[in-house]
């Protein structure tokens, strides 16, 4: 197969890569410049795409002997990604930029642009497998054989012919065992420190990135009766389930922690109270995309709605437009926008965007 | 480089000597570098003494923007505005911004025509807005990226009329040119080594004699105290002998190159029908060993990889960090618009080019042009198609 794989500079995409060398493919290096940023060099986990990122892939590419490209993608990435967080935050939602920038950016602008150029696949250093179901031919997905490191999640919105056209050779794999190979093959990624936030925003201050953009916003903090009890810069910049950083002096009168339970931003406001009144019980979905046969009524899934939450058991209907999950047992913390992804057994079966209960709003 | 400017420039590596120390083997080194000296001096038409050593063609156009903008702003604080063409190479570009943000510059770009050539109008019209304000005028011989050749001698009358330092960034013209620098009225011409079939990290700012110039370096006082630094024996000797044979050589080279490219544009031309030759059409506007076009519908970075994969090497604009494509200031500033301008390929010929290397592109380029042309929809947001 030709391959084009695409090198972040870090030590995942680079092993991919050298695994598709060794598996005998033609394999031509891509390193996609994202974000239109100034500084030089990566400071701890946050960010990626700096010169100093293009040179480690630049340098991988040399140490694998195959051709290495930069491709710009930055309109791409601002406007399908970047843009999308902040409509998103403020519009009262909470967008996950990496399953954007997948589903926009890696598994499509790049991927259509790859097939365009004469290639098979396109090649990441994410942790999930594919497979191919004997039965309808099509390809699926499943969690990576690291629970720790398992990406499906985010990868959960590309659908089976896409599936076909990726490769992920890092699915079987587990992290440290990745870096292992990275040091026996001389790779000189193998110590570079994983990379968690989001990575256009450099110092890993969501709040203070929104608020630069969003603005000076002030409204009151609520608690479950509607009394005012603090205030706040922009609810923008709130998520259900969020604990930290409500600048509330007082303690409740129970004494026990407060957390958002609710952002309206059209009154601009923060609701506040006990964490039991996060809880839920059923989960509603928007627009689903499917990887794998629709759920037949009533069926048993796994539901994720975080990249770096657990599941949790329950059934799932789905209607016209919709996915309504019943749990065994509440989850906390469900916030409109997020993205709620179905699993069984191993397999993912497809992803939903949440809404409140009973509304369509996204 | 040339075979010749290789032999010399290995041995020379191989003996010893700095050329600013006193004793015997300091001595035969310094005699090697004014020799060389004296070539380079004889090949551009200026004497011995305005030629100054530096590591580079960007490390001349530095020296040459900074120290002429530090000494007439010296003379007269007046004199904060740098005049310099909107096509200039970053190295004079980035130069004079710099300035602009570290040291109270005021840089004003001069416009291009649509063949990126200057508009001596309004090099007139900047300069007699207010001639006492002006500390240097800086324009480039050729343009390296579409290969337009510059009115380096009119913009210069201009300037000296009002008695302004003109410096010219002639990295790509020398070699391609013929330049006679006691002719041009230039106060200084920047040049580089691996232009000219020399050692890459060498380089030469003609400094016409008798025009003060602040030094951007400090330490040994070398090159008359405006470049410090142990000065390379062995560059500045192949240096002397790649000029040497590039001036020997040059209208022979030219004439093959010239007819070269001119079968290069219009094998493109047939090739593909729509793509655009950027810089000037009159084939004596432009630089030799330069084809510039833009491919409607094709990012050029695609395109780059479908010819490589061809076996056939070029470029989308001017090499640059991290290999980063963004569309070129220099299309920007002809009014080609930014989608345009990232369909650019430049296509650079010189004395090693042949004939079937030329066949052999046109041939690989309706194939590639058509196949990036997919590519570039795919690139495109849904909407956009």
């Amino acid at each position: 197969m030709r391959v084009l794989a695409a090198l972040s500079g870090g030590v995942d995409s680079a092993v991919a890569a050298a695994r598709a060398v060794d598996a005998g493919h033609d394999v031509v290096a891509v390193h996609l410049a994202l974000s239109r940023r100034t500084s030089v060099q990566r400071c701890g986990s946050s960010g990626c795409c700096t010169p100093e990122d293009a040179r480690d892939a630049g340098r991988t590419a040399d140490l694998l002997g195959i051709p290495f490209y930069v491709w710009d993608l930055s309109e791409r990435f601002q406007r399908d990604v970047i843009d999308d967080f902040l409509s998103g935050y403020a519009a009262g939602v909470t967008p996950n930029p990496c399953i954007r920038c997948n589903e926009h950016v890696k598994f499509s602008a790049l991927l259509e642009r790859a097939l365009a150029l004469g290639f098979d696949a396109v090649c990441t250093g994410h942790y999930a497998r594919t497979a191919t179901d004997p039965q309808t031919g099509l390809s699926t997905l499943h969690r990576a054989a690291d629970q720790a490191k398992d990406q499906s999640y985010v990868l959960a919105v590309l659908d089976p012919e896409r599936l076909s056209q990726v490769l992920f050779p890092l699915g079987d794999t587990t992290k440290s065992q990745v870096r292992r190979e990275a040091t026996e093959r001389g790779l000189l990624v193998a110590e570079k420190p994983d990379s968690y936030d989001i990575c256009f925003i450099e110092d890993g201050d969501t709040r203070a990135w929104l608020a630069a953009r969003l603005g000076h916003r002030p409204g009151p903090v609520l608690d479950v009766h509607g009394e005012q009890i603090g205030q706040h810069d922009g609810a923008y910049a709130f998520t259900i389930g969020q604990r930290r950083g409500l600048r509330l002096g007082n303690p409740a009168a129970d004494g026990s922690r407060r957390y958002v339970l609710a952002v309206d931003l059209p009154r601009n406001t923060v609701t506040v109270g006990p964490e039991s009144h996060l809880d839920r019980r059923t989960l509603t979905g928007t627009a689903p995309s499917w990887c794998a046969p629709v759920p037949s009524p009533g069926a048993r899934i796994g539901a994720q709605i975080r990249a770096h939450g657990s599941e949790s058991p329950g059934t799932v209907e789905v209607s016209q437009g919709h996915v309504t999950v019943h749990l065994d047992r509440p989850v906390r913390g469900a916030a409109p926008g997020q993205t709620l992804v179905l699993y069984h057994g191993t397999q993912v079966l497809g992803a939903s965007t949440l809404v409140l209960p009973g509304t369509d709003r996204g | 480089m040339f075979p010749e400017a290789i032999a010399a420039m290995t041995e020379e590596l191989g003996r010893t000597g700095n050329p600013s120390s006193l004793h015997r083997s300091g001595r035969r080194a310094k005699r090697v570098v004014e020799e060389s000296r004296e070539k380079i001096a004889a090949a551009l038409g200026a004497e011995p003494s305005e030629v100054i050593f530096t590591g580079g063609g960007t490390e001349s156009d530095n020296l040459a923007v900074k120290g002429l903008f530090w000494e007439r702003r010296k003379a007269d604080s007046r004199r904060r505005r740098i005049l310099i063409s909107s096509v200039e190479h970053h190295a004079v570009l980035d130069a004079a911004e710099w300035l602009g943000r570290h040291s109270g510059a005021d840089v004003c770009f001069l416009p291009v025509d649509a063949n990126g050539r200057i508009l001596l109008d309004e090099v007139e019209q900047a300069l007699e807005r207010d001639p006492d304000s002006v500390a240097l005028v800086s324009v480039m011989s050729a343009n390296n990226e579409v290969g337009t050749v510059q009115p380096v001698g009119e913009v210069a009358a201009v300037a000296r009329r009002h008695g302004i330092p003109l410096h010219t960034d002639a990295v790509q013209a020398v070699g391609q040119l013929p330049i006679d620098f006691a002719d041009c009225q230039a106060d200084c011409l920047s040049l580089s080594g691996h232009k000219l079939a020399g050692p890459p990290g060498s380089g030469v700012l003609i400094l016409r004699r008798g025009t003060p110039l602040t030094a951007v370096s400090h330490g040994g006082g070398q090159e008359m105290g405006l470049r410090s630094g142990t000065v390379s024996t062995a560059a500045a000797c192949a240096l002397g002998v790649a000029i040497e044979l590039t001036t020997e050589r040059r209208a022979r080279t030219v004439e093959r190159v010239t007819a070269l490219r001119d079968e290069l544009i219009d094998g493109v031309r047939r090739a593909v029908p729509d793509a655009i030759l950027r810089g000037d059409p009159n084939p004596a506007g432009r630089l030799p060993g330069n084809a510039h076009f833009t491919f409607p519908g094709c990012e050029g970075d695609a395109l780059l990889y479908l010819l490589e994969a061809r076996g056939i090497e070029c470029s989308t604009g001017s090499a640059c960090q991290a290999g980063l494509p963004r569309p070129s200031h220099v299309l920007l500033a002809m009014g080609v618009n930014q989608t345009v301008a990232r369909g650019a390929l430049r296509f650079s010929l010189g004395h090693r080019t042949t004939s079937e290397e030329i066949r052999a592109t046109v041939e690989a380029l309706g194939p590639c042009v058509e196949r990036a042309r997919l590519a570039g929809l795919a690139g495109l947001p849904t909407g956009a198609r």
